[in-house]
This record gives structure tokens, sequence and C-alpha cells, in this order.
């Protein structure tokens, strides 16, 4: 293959800039195959994050000439030639060159309430496969988080962290929603804290998911229908009016459209 | 309580790594109403068991209602070639079944059968179709229902902090150990009435793995160093199917499911070689024509099991031997065919992920293509001897789970008995950590003087302006041991690979790194490459010592077991607790089975 020019961004919290490595790709070679080798010659502290070099622990995410992608799943011959630009993900706080802060992340997953299934029956429980398939779907998330990087909610508006749990957490919740087994309802928490209303469905988070998972139309509009469902149904509505049950103050802002 | 320099955590249980292990011993101990603390190199859930295909082992008879833990006792046994410690097969052939059930009451979900019961899959050296499983990601399945579990019960975990050493108290039981944060580099110590082992492989120190960046050994080396006791360190798992190109992505593993889903191998003659390997032991159970082999896959009763889903020792050896013989393909593999055999459905249907590796990776679809494969190194049977029912180590206050301890699969592991093994002894490792924190209660001081030694030593490369570049060891390390210490080996060379290690450890005190202590990986590698070493060197020194054949080690120079040999495990010590410290070689006899699980391993012969 040709020559290319790796422009690879260095620096820390306090600040940075791009750092040009000249390099020529092996036959097959992935972007982080490309990286691995910079750090073991020119550039040894060259920080990055990576696992599996296989796609399948989401780690090594961060964009390439711009576009959220996988390291180890990005093909060199499948890039245009001449200079490869790679970043770290945008939507979260760097440490150091290509390795970002995703806590955040984690922070979301300690505030989904636990799956919660009925006692198990003797011998197992019992589900079928087409009940089972929905939340499969979403379970193959690897939580690479690029979705989240995408997600213009909190990709260019930080404050929005503070009541956004984002797409990855969306199919979650709406994998939780579907669990064949489930009894806990999160709708509420999800509308009133998780922020789903601000979703505006662009699909981004679609677009760039390693899994090919169909974060919006399979997990965001059935969740967004449900969650509805759940405020609008006269029953329940009643139901809360008997139980004088109120609503917290984030109702109203979770409803607004994004800015 | 321990007046340490740097940052310092106390917990009744602390728990290295976070894979499925790691965190099935923390839901063990939280439960108690201990606390514990999990430590691990990477961010929770990128654990190796992420790269787990196939499925989960459990005799739980939802597709062939004859399977029972008995049967899958003998299977374990008979794939480990004998040299298991029984009481482990035991333990884990009864209790995986119950193991798959609590994942499913914390949220797994597992493929079906019609009837809606958890779906199984047939594997290599498994009689019946006995693997758990959710298409070809069950690892992740397991990693992230653990994951979910642990998170919902507030357990604390440090990510991104890599472990230097144990480190011991006065009365010299295992109380702790020292630790930095990789985006920082700072240091940080913790303190423990137990602690708990549990970081995985070590196939890092070979060129052609599956194994991710963190397997490195560390938790085989440092228990060494700590006063444990490593058994069977020679019995190496190559994965008969690994990809072979392009070069870039060799040794990716290439899930055993696809064989077990009716794939089958092929020489470049086109022919279905498997039968021509089929060893005495398995002859009776085995297809003898294709026709045979090919009735089983719909009907377990119509023919016997087809030789490709023979234990996976058998299936690299004769993929190697074939390539030896000149029958391979360009790239030096041999073809794994599914794509004449199972509609495209099927296939994108069962193997998703194999689908997906191969068009991202190699651009082939193995709907229409073969896949060029060979073996890669893949899992360490040995490592830390345990007690089958608690995994005590043989330090006091170490305990060991999952692929760093030794025995359960003796000199084989079988397909699918890695995730079961996480979740059984995960647990026990759990419950026996707990009982023994329980015991002692009043916590002790660390020795603060291993803590500095330590840390002095992994500062070392930032003091030397000249030096070696770790990337260099690294990589001059994995081809030498590749080319040595690999699927199959001889005397001459295991003694090449000896003093080429003393080389090394020459070259790793004469390391100098560039740059700062935060997120460095050429300074983080520098500090796996003493791990690495040392288990570079107790698989050499049980390889050394092993004169035959048997299971995942394979010596030219001793083709055939030795019926001597099979009745012990060589056990290895440390003789200075440094990672640069002699190792002392003992025989440990297998533990004397008893006579009703002697009967199990005769039935259906």
């Amino acid at each position: 293959m040709t020559d290319v020019t790796m422009r690879i961004w260095r620096g820390d919290s306090t600040g940075g800039d791009f750092q040009d490595y000249p390099m020529t790709p092996n036959e097959g070679e992935v972007v982080l195959d490309v990286i691995h080798r910079i750090q073991a010659t020119a550039a040894p502290d060259l920080a990055c994050r990576w696992n599996c070099k296989a796609g399948k622990c989401g780690s090594c995410s961060a964009e390439i000439n711009g576009k959220p992608g996988l390291m180890c799943m990005t093909r060199m011959q499948d890039l245009p030639g001449g200079t490869v630009t790679v970043t770290p993900m945008k939507a979260f706080p760097i440490i150091r060159d290509l390795v970002t802060d995703v806590s955040f992340n984690y922070a979301m997953a300690e505030k989904v309430p636990a799956f919660l299934p009925p006692p198990m029956p003797e011998g197992g429980y019992r589900m079928f496969q087409q009940d089972v398939e929905r939340g499969q779907e979403f379970r193959k998330c690897i939580e690479c988080f690029m979705c989240q990087d995408v997600c213009h909610v909190i990709r260019d508006h930080e404050e929005n962290k503070a009541h956004y749990a984002g797409p990855r957490f969306f199919i979650r919740y709406a994998e939780l929603e579907m669990h064949p087994l489930d009894t806990n309802d999160r709708r509420e928490l999800v509308r009133e804290v998780m922020g789903l209303g601000y979703c505006n469905i662009t699909k981004c988070c679609t677009e760039v998911c390693p899994e090919h998972i169909h974060i919006t139309d399979n997990a965001i509009i059935p969740l967004k229908e449900r969650v509805v469902d759940a405020d609008y149904d006269p029953i329940a509505w009643l139901g809360r009016k008997i139980l004088r049950r109120t609503k917290r103050s984030a109702t109203e802002a979770a409803v607004q459209p994004a800015p | 309580m321990t007046t340490s320099p740097y940052e310092h955590h106390d917990y009744d249980v602390l728990i290295i790594g976070a894979g499925g292990a790691g965190l099935r011993a923390a839901i063990e101990a939280k439960q108690r109403g201990l606390s514990v603390g999990i430590i691990t190199k990477s961010l929770l859930g990128k654990a190796h068991t992420v790269m787990a295909e196939g499925g989960m082992a459990a005799a739980m008879g939802n597709v062939s209602s004859e399977d029972n833990w008995m049967v899958h006792f003998r299977d374990t046994m008979r794939g480990g070639k004998m040299l298991n410690n029984y009481r482990m097969a035991e333990l884990h052939a009864k209790e995986s079944p119950d193991r798959v059930l609590e994942l499913e009451q914390w949220g797994a979900l597992f493929d079906r059968t019609k009837e809606g019961k958890i779906l199984q899959r047939d594997f290599g050296g498994h009689r019946y179709a006995r693997l758990a499983h959710v298409g070809d990601r069950t690892g992740l399945e397991l990693i992230r229902t653990l994951q979910q579990k642990v998170v919902s019960m507030s357990t604390d975990v440090f990510m991104e902090c890599k472990v230097l050493r144990l480190v011991h108290d006065a009365s010299g039981a295992v109380a702790g150990c020292v630790a930095y944060w990789r985006p920082t580099g700072e240091i940080v110590t913790f303190g423990a009435k137990a602690v708990i082992m549990a970081t995985g492989g070590a196939g890092r120190s070979w060129k052609f793995t599956t194994n991710s960046w963190e397997g490195t050994g560390d938790g085989h080396a440092m228990a060494l160093w700590a006063g444990a006791k490593l058994i069977d360190m020679e019995c190496f798992q190559f994965h008969p199917t690994g990809m072979v190109w392009p070069l870039s992505v060799r040794g990716l593993l290439v899930t055993e499911a696809v064989r077990g889903d009716g794939g089958v191998l092929r020489n470049s003659e086109g022919e279905r070689f498997m039968f021509n390997y089929v060893p005495d032991m398995f002859r009776a159970e085995t297809a003898e024509t294709e026709e045979e082999g090919d009735k089983w896959y719909d009907d377990h009763d119509a023919g016997r099991r087809p030789p490709e889903l023979l234990p996976r020792d058998e299936v690299a050896r004769a993929i190697n031997a074939e390539v030896k013989a000149g029958r391979g393909t360009a790239h030096g593999g041999v073809y794994l065919d599914i794509a004449t055999r199972r509609s495209a459905e099927f296939i994108r249907r069962r193997l998703p992920s194999m689908y997906h590796q191969f068009m991202e990776l190699a651009g082939v679809d193995i709907t229409r293509e073969a896949m060029e494969i060979g073996p890669t190194c893949h899992y360490i049977m040995g490592g830390i001897q345990v007690d089958a029912d608690t995994a005590a180590t043989a330090a006091a206050g170490l305990f060991a789970a999952g692929e760093c301890a030794g025995g359960l699969h003796g000199a084989n592991r079988l397909g699918g008995n890695s995730l079961s093994d996480l979740v059984v002894f995960g647990r026990r490792a759990g419950m026996g950590a707990s009982d023994y924190a329980e015991a002692h209660q009043g916590g002790s001081d660390l020795d603060m003087s291993e803590v500095e030694g330590a840390v002095t030593e992994a500062l070392a490369p930032f003091e030397r302006t000249t030096g070696e570049n770790p990337y260099d060891i690294q990589r001059d390390l994995q081809e030498m041991m590749q080319s040595n210490v690999g699927i199959i080996r001889t005397g001459s060379e295991i003694d090449e690979a000896l003093s080429a290690l003393e080389v090394f450890n020459e070259r790793v005190r004469n390391i100098a790194v560039k740059g700062g202590r935060p997120y460095n990986p050429g300074w983080n590698l520098a500090t796996d490459l003493p791990s690495m070493l040392s288990l570079s060197r107790s698989v050499a020194t049980g390889a050394k010592n092993r004169k035959e054949s048997r299971g995942g080690h394979t010596r030219d120079d001793f083709p055939k077991p030795d019926p001597e040999l099979g009745k012990i495990n060589f056990a290895q010590t440390s003789d200075g607790g440094n990672w640069d410290s002699p190792i002392i070689v003992t025989e440990s006899p297998l533990l004397v089975m008893p006579d009703e699980l002697k009967a199990l391993l005769e039935e259906g012969k």
C-alpha cells in the first residue's frame, strides 16, 4: 500500500495539537495496527485504549477522519489515501492523546434500576425465542460509547449530561422494558430523569453503531411510545390522582425538545 | 490499619480482575455483606471474557435429555487426559446448570428451545448438546449480566488500575497489593483480609494468540511470587481455529461453534482430513465416514459425531500436521468450510459475529467461501493450584478462580467449560474468601518494604536515560516463545528458550521509557513484562519436565503419553519471591478419585 500520514491528536486536558507520523500500511491492516506500530517505534507513550482487537470489547473508539469508529475494525485500505486523522471522542473529557474519560457512562449505568424478575419456577423460566430476540438485539451492545459520542444532545451541550442518559442507556432501558420477565417499571424515570424527550431521533447513534443495532427505530421510538402511553393512559392517570402522586419538577424539562 | 504514604483502600475481600470469575466472586462476597473492592487493568466490561463465543457448558439436558452431570464430568476428565483435579471437575459438572439459571435471574437472555427452555449446542468433546449460548457472543452476555449485577449492588470498582505485586503482612499472609492508576500513574495501595486472584490468561507471550493485551499472566506470576504454587504450566491450549490471513489479524479466534453447527475442515486437496486423525481413546464415539458424521448433526442417534468435533488438542495437532505435510493453504492454514454445508440464512443467524469478523477484517463472505484457519495460542490450563471447594491457594489469604487457577481442565480444556468455570469457581472463591475474611476480623498492616520495593522497581525505567524500548523486548519475546515453546515442543528448543529467557531478564532490567507517568503505554508495558517473563519461564520449565505428550502439551521427542507422568502434576514455587527468582519444581500427585467417580469414566468408552 502507499504511504500515509497518520495525523494524531496528542495532548491532555490542558491542551494539545496534531502530530504527523509517516507510515506504510501493510496489507489488511486496521488503524489500530498502525497506531501500535507508531507506539512500538516513534512514540512509545502514545496513549490509546484497546483490548480485544476484534470488535468485541468496544475499547478503541476514536474519531477517524472526523467520524466515530472502532480503530480495530477500520481497515486502512478503506480510507482515502494521503492523510488519516485520528482524534479522541469529542463528547468526553480528554485523559491523554486518544484516551478519554468515559466515566459519565459508568455513572449512568449505576442509575439504572436493577432487573427484577418474578421468583424462578422449578426447572427455570420459560421464554420464547421471538420474545427474547428484541432484548438480544440491544444486548449485542459492546459499550464502545460511540453512540453517546455522536449524540448532539451531549456532544454539543456538556450541561445536558446532568439530565440525559444517552442512546446507550436508552437501549438498556428499552431492553429491560421489553424483557419478558422484568417487573420493574422505569418509564417515569426514563422520561423525568433520563431525558428521553431530548432525543429528536436524528439517528446519528444508529449510523455509528458497530453492532448495527437499530437504536432509534427498535429502542428509542418504541420507548418513547411506551413512556407516553404510561403518562397519558387514563387509568394510570386516575391511579396517580387517587394515590396523590405528584410529579417532580424534572418532568416539564424532560418533555421539551432538545435545544 | 495500614499507614500508607500513598492513596490507600481497605476491604474485607479484594478481587484482582473483573472478568467473569472476578465479578462472580464479588457478587458472592457482597451477598455475604462484606466490603468488596474490584481492581481491573481495563475498563469494567472489557475483560477477555467478552471474547468467549460459543457458549457455556452445563448438563441441563434441555436438548439431549440423556445428559447429566456424570456425563459432563466424564467428558471433562477424558478431554483433560485425566490430569484434572477430579474434585474440581465434579463440582463444575454438578454446579454449572444452577449457575446458568442464576444468570437468567440476573437478566441474561439465552437462545431458546421450541419449548422455551435454554437452548444448548454441540461442541467438541462434549457427548451431548450442552452449551447454553447467545448466538456466538455468549461471553459478552455473561460479562454484561455479571457487570450489571455487580453495579446494582454498589460495588467499588477500580478501573484502569494495574496491580504490581501482592503484599504480605507481618504473619506472612497475603494482605493486599500495590498498584498504580493508569490514567495518572499515581501509586495506590490496598489492604484486605482476603485477596482473590481472577486475572485470566497469559497468551500475550506468544506471537499468534487470541488473547488481548491484558493476557500477560499477571495473576499466575504474582501468586507465584507471593508464595502460591503453580501447576500444569506446560499445558497451554492452541485453539485449532484462528484466522491466518490477513497477517494483522493472524491468531484471532474463530469459534468452535462453526464446527458444532456443521462446518468441516479440509486441506488444500479438498480432503476432510480429520478422519485420518482419530485417536484410539475417541474411536468408539467418532464417525468413520463422512455420511455417518453428517447424519449425526440432525439426529445424534443416527450416527456418531464427526471427527471435526474431537477435543481441541487433537484437532490443532492434526491441522499442524497437514500444513507440515504440504497440504496447507497459501497462507499456512487449512480450510474451514461452512458455506457449502449450511444456508446463508442459517450461518448469519447462528454465527453473526463470525460473519461480521471475516467480512470486515478479511473481506471474506463465509456464507459463500471457506475460511482459512490455523492453530492459535488460546488458553492456559495450568495455573495457581487451589483447593477445589474453597479456591484457597498455598499462600494464606490468597484465593484464585478462572483461567489463572489450575486443575479443572487438566491437560486440555473442552470448549464451553471456560465460561462455566468462571461462574462455578468464581462463586466458590467468593465463598472461600468470605469465610476466611470473616475468620480474620482484625485486619493487619501491609509490609511497607514490599510496597516500596515494587514501587522502586516499577519507576526505575524512568530513571534510565539509555536503555531498551519495552516494545522491542515484547516483540522478541513473542517470537522466541512462538518458535521454541509453541504447539509442538522438543527438549533442545525448550532449553534454548530457558537460556534465552535469562537474557530477556537482563533486558527487562535495562528498560528505559519515554514520557511521563499518566497513561503511558510504553511504561505500562514495562510493568507487564516481568509477569510475561515469569510466566514464560514457568511454561518452559513445565514443558521441560513433562517428558511426554498429553493434551495441550506435545513433545516431538516424547510423542506418547507416559502413564507414570499421568499420575502427577508438576508444581512450581518461587525461590525468593521476585519476578526473576529461580523456580523450584516438585511432583504433586493427583488427588485420588473415589471409586464411584472412576466408574463413570469407564462408561460408554
